[in-house]
């Protein structure tokens, strides 16, 4: 190979390198603070800790608050399913119209009945859903989680997640996020705010 | 003569680790485990969280190579971080390394004990044994008190 060639190689393999970073960067990066493309707009059909049906429009109507994890989860979950049933119990008759949705990453492992007595456990206000694992994708996707199935020694798998609680609208956008052990004050204040735009 | 010192060092720290040593402390050789404890699980959950901290006052580097659980069909050793916003989970298939003089730290958001297919869920008040497994060390048992759900939760949270 002439140095010349090479140089151009190179250059071509940067540039390349660069625009699959650029992407993977963007894709990464989960949930930009305010975008819009999740929502009403990404349609699915799932099904909810009850066994129903349950479709994009249960996110349009009312704010909400919407959660992806899984239940094989030790840590980030639980601790913020109990987070979200504290701000219920804190905000009190301020949050009746605020709803919850616990999404599993993990569909294949948690069925409805899981997922139900898993919420349940913490406040009877966060719906769990699960289903098709085809349909939850549309959902990552939609609300741009990162949701990546790991392979353990074992033979099992574990799931890394985007760890951030959604603010949802009225109107089925985003408006913010609140991450993982973010200050309660700031995330009570969130959510007022949140309420206050409905 | 540095040998010396440092040896004076290790024996020095190993008698003020013992003396400050409260009643859930496990000891073996070097090592010391103490404030071990797990989550409670909620019902539906298949898996638990064990949290303790390990410090080494020898002059030898260990390694927590396995636990086990007669309550869980596996325990594995776990890290958890994150990056940017997304929760990252990773067995540590090789164990996890307790150096020389030094402190390991099991928490929530950090390092932890992944109790797996948990057939009783753990309940508050009760107690988990497990037994811990160390490469130069050797075993030993270990009581895990079950807290609530969020146990230690403030102890991670960014005040």
């Amino acid at each position: 190979m002439s140095n010349r060639l090479r140089f151009v190689a190179a250059a071509v393999a940067v540039t390349l390198a660069a625009g699959a970073g650029v992407i993977g960067y963007a894709t990464f990066l989960g949930v930009p603070e305010v975008q819009a493309t999740g929502g009403p707009g990404t349609a699915f059909t799932l099904t909810d800790d009850r066994g129903e049906p349950i479709t994009e429009n249960a996110l349009s109507g009312h704010p909400s608050l919407v959660y992806f994890g899984y239940t094989h989860c030790p840590d980030v979950c639980p601790t913020t399913l109990y987070d979200m049933a504290g701000w219920f119990k804190t905000l009190g008759p301020q949050a009746d119209g605020l709803k919850a949705y616990f999404f599993t990453v993990d569909p294949e492992r948690d069925t409805p009945e899981i997922m139900h007595s898993y919420t349940g456990n913490f406040t009877d206000r966060i719906t769990g859903i699960t289903g098709d694992p085809t349909e939850m994708q549309k959902a990552i996707k939609g609300w741009r989680i990162y949701a990546k199935k790991v392979p353990s020694p074992d033979g099992g798998y574990t799931m890394d997640h985007t760890a951030s609680v959604l603010l949802v609208d009225a109107g089925g956008k985003l408006r913010g996020t609140i991450a993982y052990q973010e200050n309660n004050d700031v995330a009570l204040q969130k959510i007022r705010n949140l309420l206050q735009q409905d | 003569m540095l040998k010396q010192i440092s040896a004076l060092a290790a024996f020095g720290l190993a008698f003020l680790s013992s003396s400050l040593a409260s009643a859930d402390d496990v000891k073996i050789g070097n090592l010391t485990i103490s404030a071990p404890y797990v989550r409670a699980m909620v019902p539906g959950a298949p898996v638990g969280g064990g949290y303790m901290t390990i410090t080494n006052t020898g002059d030898i580097d260990d390694r927590l190579v396995a636990a086990s659980s007669p309550r869980a069909a596996t325990v594995q050793i776990h890290e958890m971080k994150m990056d940017k916003d997304v929760m990252i989970m990773r067995e540590l298939a090789g164990g996890l390394p307790i150096p020389a003089g030094q402190t390991v730290e099991f928490k929530p958001g950090g390092y932890h004990l992944m109790f797996m297919k948990v057939a009783e869920p753990f309940l508050q008040g009760q107690t988990v044994k497990a037994t811990l497994k160390f490469e130069k060390a050797g075993s030993v048992d270990v009581d895990f008190p079950v807290g609530s759900i969020a146990a230690n939760r403030e102890t991670s949270h960014v005040k």
